[in-house]
């Protein structure tokens, strides 16, 4: 957005509570982008490394971006936390820990990972059990040596389940809706055949539920050197245990499991198998079927005939229960009447009722892409422009 | 995903769900209903249960026409079978959750449906209900369907039927996830 502002010769500042890109540390050790490094575009800026197709660790992250801010010289004002931002006349007033700005226009770029998700029965968990989330998190050694319970099957959830089960550990995985994909599919990333077919490219006012499409889970893949395919198959083999979503824990420390992790598994498939009809046909229509491997289809996720629908976890040898329930923004600060009823900013592709204040950084804000890297700046050209308008207008009315 | 140019019908008003959609996320105290039954005991285990009235859309409503039903136990378990089992009974209120689901959802994605048939079976130990064994669980250990489906689309498409409509199924969550159950004796 900086960059596009400045190109627009859009006079502004960025307020960054500790770093440029700190809220890509604090991630656990072996974390990597589960996108390829090629796609990871900015305006005006791309991976120039030895390793497109590879994934880039935290560390690498957060070098690309900060070498990004330098070379747009963008004007970052670092350690200053926004303590509030308000209405003011035509503009905002916005509160930091290093003095007050005024501005026409602010720009929300906080990101939709503040905080972990944690569902209320976590209260529920008996003492002698560990609590912990993804951003507690850095590698199994700091984990107690018993079962481990990880709660949510997106991308994080099956990655930690996979690590953690490496480490020797028992694992079991309550699995709920997840988007199934395969690391590879005729012989290309998946996300090079997302992005080329157009898939990431899908506007959230062409969607049926643009609701329902900002809710889904993130893709059960993992940027692994060897290109793995990290499907609930793979972690069977492994020797994860899938159990249905955990719905609840009852007073005497006993989890209880929905019977419902067939279809769960069944929707997955299904949907996958959908996806990869419409990328043959696309291939098909453009006349690729030469040049990429044979179309593929993938075994139906194996669900045990009787999952257990009740752990007693002490019995149960579990000794640590991990959050992979996901995130939610969280806007303390945000003083203008822009939440709804759960706190989220309401909006359309990024433009705020309040006149003057965007949103960027979410997912599906304007495309499918918009919560990837790579899509982060085709919404910040398009709400720039909304933004000079809305400049425009006020230099004449003013 | 019809082949032919007749649009499709399964009966289902799909307009009404999608308008009905909009206006209560627009207004969520419209979308908290409740619904009732109520019971008397008749003769042994036989008791009848009244269905009339509900709460909805901010009113109370009331259905066409009052429904009831009977509920006993089997010749076997020296009952006088002048109803269903509570057991069958729930097998009953999953199919017809599951089987309007089926209808809405192909209405929805425009697949005519020709029939559609579902067989249910519900596996019980009864030492569970007989206090016989603690380890036991009074319901089913596990309950199957099976739908046979005869409509204008593709084995997958049909699959996909099935499959949303469990995901979107009011009796499916309250059988397959723990529901808060209160009994008051005033």
């Amino acid at each position: 957005m900086s960059r596009c502002l400045t190109e627009r010769s859009i006079d502004h500042v960025v307020l960054e509570r500790d770093d440029v890109a700190s809220s890509w540390a604090g991630r656990w050790d072996s974390l990597r982008l589960l996108t390829p490094n090629w796609l990871s575009r900015l305006p005006g800026h791309c991976y120039e490394g030895d390793d497109p197709d590879g994934f880039m660790t935290m560390p690498e992250v957060i070098a690309y971006l900060a070498s990004y801010a330098d070379k747009i010289s963008a004007p970052v004002r670092p350690h200053t936390e926004v303590t509030s931002v308000r209405s003011d006349g035509d503009g905002y007033l916005v509160t930091t820990s290093d003095g007050e700005w005024q501005a026409p226009t602010v720009v929300i770029a906080s990101g939709p990972y503040n905080c972990p998700d944690v569902p209320e029965v976590a209260g529920a968990l008996p003492p002698h059990v560990t609590s912990i989330t993804p951003g507690e998190y850095r590698n199994p050694d700091q984990l107690p040596d018993g079962g481990v319970l990880v709660v949510g099957a997106a991308a994080t959830g099956i990655q930690l389940a996979e690590e953690i089960k490496r480490s020797g550990r028992p694992v079991t995985l309550a699995v709920g809706g997840h988007v199934r994909l395969p690391r590879m599919y005729r012989g290309r990333d998946i996300m090079w055949w997302l992005d080329a077919a157009g898939v990431l490219d899908e506007r959230y006012d062409e969607v049926d539920d643009v609701v329902r499409a900002r809710h889904v889970a993130s893709f059960q893949l993992v940027g692994s050197p060897s290109r793995a395919t990290l499907d609930l198959n793979a972690l069977q083999r492994g020797g994860v245990r899938l159990v249905g979503r955990l719905g609840g824990i009852t007073p005497d420390g006993t989890a209880q499991f929905s019977g419902s992790l067939l279809n769960q598994c069944t929707l997955a498939d299904l949907k996958l198998t959908r996806l990869l009809k419409t990328l043959d046909e696309w291939a098909s229509g453009r006349g690729l079927d030469g040049e990429a491997g044979p179309p593929e289809r993938f075994e139906p996720t194996e669900v045990p005939a009787d999952p257990p629908l009740l752990l007693r976890l002490r019995a149960g040898g579990i000794d640590t229960v991990l959050w992979a329930t996901g995130f939610r923004p969280e806007y303390p600060w945000l003083h203008v009447p822009v939440l709804d009823a759960k706190g989220r900013v309401r909006h359309d592709g990024g433009v705020t009722a309040s006149p003057g204040l965007y949103l960027i950084g979410a997912n599906f804000l304007r495309r499918r892409k918009s919560g990837f890297i790579d899509g982060v700046g085709q919404d910040a050209h398009e709400l720039a422009a909304h933004l000079a308008g809305h400049l425009d207008r006020l230099t004449i009315v003013g | 995903m019809s082949s032919t140019t007749t649009p499709v019908d399964n009966g289902v008003n799909v307009e009404f769900l999608l308008t009905a959609r909009q206006m209560l996320t627009d207004q969520p105290e419209g979308a908290q209903f409740k619904w009732r039954v109520t019971n008397k005991w008749v003769n042994g285990t036989h008791s009848r249960s009244t269905v009339e009235d509900f709460f909805g859309l901010g009113a109370e409503q009331a259905h066409r026409v009052k429904f009831e039903f009977d509920g006993d136990h089997p010749e076997l378990f020296s009952s006088e079978d002048q109803g269903p089992t509570p057991v069958e009974m729930l097998l009953v209120s999953l199919a017809s959750c599951l089987t309007a689901g089926v209808a809405a959802v192909a209405q929805n994605r425009e697949i005519q449906l020709k029939s559609v048939a579902a067989t249910l079976e519900g596996d019980m130990d009864v030492r569970g209900i007989l206090g016989i064994d603690p380890d036991v669980r009074n319901g089913y250990s596990k309950i199957k369907v099976t739908y046979d489906i005869d409509a204008d689309a593709s084995p997958e498409d049909i699959k996909a039927l099935v499959a949303q409509s469990q995901k979107r199924s009011a009796v499916y969550d309250i059988v397959t996830n723990p529901t808060n159950v209160v009994v008051e004796v005033v």
